[in-house]
């Protein structure tokens, strides 16, 4: 096992090394600088090289490149220059806010992704089934920003019940009852599209679980039904629920990004369309490999659980 | 489902959620985070509406308009030749980390912006440091005496300084926070910085030792909540007191609902279409009035803008009161006469590109407005094809210059003076080439004799008389299709009290209550 997850972990260093080199050019490809950005209409040329001096920037690519690979592999990922903050502060605190909505979200999805799956799976065609398909085709055909937007229009307000937006209360708050108030909402919305997934799955690994012969000796033999369906089948069928939960978890990381727009969550893919649309290089550079990194460590965690409960993978 | 069962959970963790927001602490609604609290170094006047409130300059513009009055300076002379300013400081001030305010502090805050080799430089860049170029040397007369010596006569050099990169920081706490300075700021004003909670909240108390009186609320709270769907909904939720930026769709909603107040101030921004005189048919004087008597500006600001705008009627926004020309009157609309100009000039059925920015600072609502121009330009027989593009990439498209790329470009600018944009825009020094923003290439030798004697002129009355005269000029020649004039506004609910927007898009909030 350690020398499965040795060779995946090698196997990510030029992936993310090949992308650090992608998200540089995508910046210096795309037109205008953070120099214009910062100067808007007074971009004087005169202006804008003044700036790019200050900000190291009138250096050719490869040395501006060589530079921001050097000095990242001592830790130091530098300043961003729209919030004048260190990139690794900001990118770290954003993520830890996005990593609780897109774990929050994903608790949500699996937990009741699951149940529903496997109750669907039971009562197949029955009326519980037909309405929890129903429910989870709404789900995924729904835009969840649309969603998000109906949320806070009735909970925020109509009926005062959450806040409209935020992580924390402005005043007071901050301990965790405040922060679950503010996570429900934007939680919820995320985790609709990625549960109806869950659950569609699940009913059809379930489903083809219980056809086989096992399940069926099982009955057989008089075992309780109850225990028939989570003992034996799911776990059976769990092994090809892994790896959905495992995509799940980078759709929900993905899907962050505009949910945390309706719901101003202070995240980190707010933080990086704001500082794509200020050029701001250095936190695009830096939020993008980071977030990278974590989706491919997420990646090997949920093969390597797949692998530990399906021995045949490990090969 | 889901939602279904959150919605129960909901329920029971909701009990205590919804207080309102308490007596004297103003919460405001900021359209984004700020990105730096350094006066020097921002540029946003999302940054500045925090800025006002912890800093004040050595001159400020008196409440409710652009003229200028004593800050930190209670008078000041100017030399003959227009090269010498001398400001007397006001004494006994404070910085709000307890060091004094005097000439020192001062030649400390232009050095640092104007030197590159000033100990503090690495502590910018500073973009708008431009603002004070003409500045040759500051110099320390006395503890409260201060000289500015400039290289050449520059009138806009007083509205400059009671613009926000002219407030005065603490010299000790930019030395003791360094390049983090823009988020442990300490100034002079009203209000002294607490905390800065990122994507939270930035805090600012009551400063009760405030040289002009402390303020009525106890402290201040800027929210940032970038997008404006959520800011409206933060506000109808009771979360925000002060609701900056309305949608022009929500303007109405709130204008009737007795809850709340809607406060608005035209500023001195405007909103205009630039026209390449050099080249198609845009060349000709009579096809450039002929598309400003074709568009119907009335429409443009009260359906499209939802009464947001006014119609503006020259490059000299009304808000300069002191410069600005009453007696030039927005071209009418009047589709026949500009069919008939239109004719004169063979220009019937002629096709135009028009470079149309997807968003930007200022441009309100650019597509629909890009879209409705086109409308009624398509009404007299022009043909306009639209290119749109993302704000950063329209900057870099249009500000070297429209040669080559098309006929006609949306712009708008915020100024702190009525000099900046004309001085920037319509000179024939001002072309691209020469590092102007003259991207329609618009050139009057008249105009260029009137701007360089407005710079050179102390007096505001003479300045005012000839900028009158550049609006009169380029009223008749047409540059630009002259559109709007944003007034800014923001909802307040009806605990607040004697809330008012300034002119200069800053928001002042020492005289504001809230019960």
């Amino acid at each position: 096992m350690t020398a499965y997850i040795g060779k995946r972990l090698l196997a990510a260093i030029p992936v993310i090394l090949g992308l650090s080199i992608i998200v540089f050019l995508v910046m210096k490809l795309i037109p205008g600088d953070p120099a214009q950005a910062l100067l808007g209409s007074y971009a004087t040329p005169d202006n804008v090289a003044r700036i790019n001096r200050a900000l190291g920037l009138d250096r050719s690519w490869p040395e501006q490149y060589v530079i921001w690979i050097g000095n990242l592999l001592q830790g130091d990922f530098g300043r961003s220059y729209i919030l004048n903050r260190p990139v690794l502060d900001e990118v770290l605190e954003r993520f830890s806010a996005t990593l609780i909505l897109a774990g929050a979200s994903l608790i949500i999805c699996s937990v009741l992704g699951i149940l529903a799956g496997i109750v669907s799976a039971v009562r197949q065609f029955g009326w519980t089934d037909r309405i929890i398909t129903f429910f989870v085709l709404i789900g995924i055909s729904m835009p969840a920003f649309f969603l998000g937007l109906v949320f806070i229009l009735f909970f925020a307000v109509q009926w005062k019940l959450l806040p409209a937006s935020g992580m924390y209360a402005v005043y007071g708050g901050g301990d965790l009852p405040d922060l679950l108030r503010h996570l429900i909402l934007p939680a919820s919305t995320l985790a609709i599209v990625a549960t109806g997934v869950v659950a569609r799955l699940t009913r059809a690994a379930m489903l083809e679980v219980l056809r086989q012969d096992f399940i069926r000796t099982a009955r057989a033999k008089g075992v309780s039904e109850n225990k028939v369906i989570y003992r034996h089948a799911f776990r059976a069928a769990l092994v090809s629920i892994i790896p959905v939960l495992g995509i799940q978890a980078g759709f929900v990381l993905g899907g962050a990004v505009y949910i945390e727009t309706v719901f101003q969550w202070p995240g980190l893919g707010q933080m990086l369309v704001k500082a794509v649309s200020t050029r701001d290089l250095l936190l695009v550079q830096g939020g993008v490999l980071i977030a990278a990194t974590v989706y491919v460590l997420v990646n090997l965690l949920a093969d390597v659980a797949q692998a530990m409960i399906d021995p045949r993978l490990k090969a | 489902m889901a939602s279904a069962l959150l919605a129960a959970t909901a329920l029971t963790l909701a009990a205590p959620a919804m207080a309102q927001t308490p007596p004297n602490i103003l919460v405001v609604g900021q359209i984004a985070e700020p990105a730096s609290l350094d006066p020097h170094v921002s540029t946003a006047s999302n940054d500045f509406r925090i800025a006002v409130n912890i800093y004040d300059g050595l001159v400020r513009n008196a409440p409710g308009t652009l003229e200028i009055e004593p800050a930190l300076a209670t008078d000041w002379t100017i030399s003959e030749d227009g090269l010498e300013y001398t400001f007397n400081l006001r004494d006994g001030v404070t910085f709000h980390d307890g060091t004094p305010f005097n000439a020192e502090a001062v030649k400390f805050n232009f050095d640092r912006m104007l030197d590159e080799n000033h100990a503090f430089a690495s502590t910018g860049p500073f973009p708008l440091a431009f603002f004070f170029s003409a500045v040759e040397t500051v110099e320390v007369v006395d503890d409260l005496t201060v000289k500015f010596t400039l290289n050449e006569p520059f009138a806009p050099f007083m509205s400059n300084l009671a613009s926000p990169t002219g407030l005065i920081v603490s010299p000790a706490a930019v030395e003791a926070s360094g390049a983090d300075y823009g988020r442990n700021p300490v100034g002079t004003g009203p209000f002294k910085f607490e905390e800065w909670q990122s994507n939270t909240r930035v805090v600012a108390s009551r400063n009760d030792a405030y040289w002009d009186g402390a303020p009525a609320l106890e402290a201040v709270i800027f929210r940032p909540i970038t997008d404006a769907n959520t800011r409206v909904a933060e506000m109808l939720s009771g979360g925000i007191d002060v609701l900056l930026e309305t949608p022009p769709d929500n303007v109405a909603q709130f204008r009737n609902d007795a809850n709340y107040q809607v406060v608005e101030a035209v500023g001195p921004h405007v909103w205009y279409v630039m026209l390449n005189a050099k080249e198609g048919p845009f060349a000709d004087v009579r096809v450039r009035q002929a598309v400003n008597y074709a568009v119907n500006k009335e429409s443009l600001v009260t359906d499209v803008l939802q009464g947001t705008a006014e119609v503006s009627a020259g490059p000299i926004p009304p808000a300069f009161n002191w410069a600005y020309n009453e007696d030039v009157a927005p071209y009418p609309y009047d589709p026949e006469k500009a069919k008939a100009l239109l004719a004169e000039a063979g220009a019937e059925g002629a096709s135009l590109t028009f470079l149309v920015t997807e968003g930007g600072s200022g441009m309100l609502d650019p597509v629909p407005m890009g879209t409705a121009i086109q409308a009624d330009l398509a009404a007299v027989g022009l043909n306009v094809e639209i290119k749109t593009y993302e704000w950063n990439t329209f900057l870099s498209e249009v500000n070297p210059g429209l040669e080559g790329k098309g006929d006609m470009a949306e712009m708008a600018w915020m100024t702190s003076d009525p000099d900046t944009l004309p001085f920037l825009t319509l000179r024939t020094a001002a072309f691209p080439a020469e590092g102007g923003f003259n991207s329609s290439y618009y050139s009057n030798p008249e105009v260029d004799a009137l701007l360089d004697q407005a710079r050179l002129a102390t007096d505001p009355a003479e300045r005012g008389e000839l900028y009158k005269q550049v609006q009169a000029i380029t009223h008749e020649d047409a540059p630009w299709l002259f559109v709007a004039n944003w007034k800014q506004n923001a909802v307040v609910t009806s605990a607040v009290g004697d809330f008012e927007l300034q002119p200069d898009f800053s928001l002042v909030l020492r005289d504001v209550t809230k019960q």
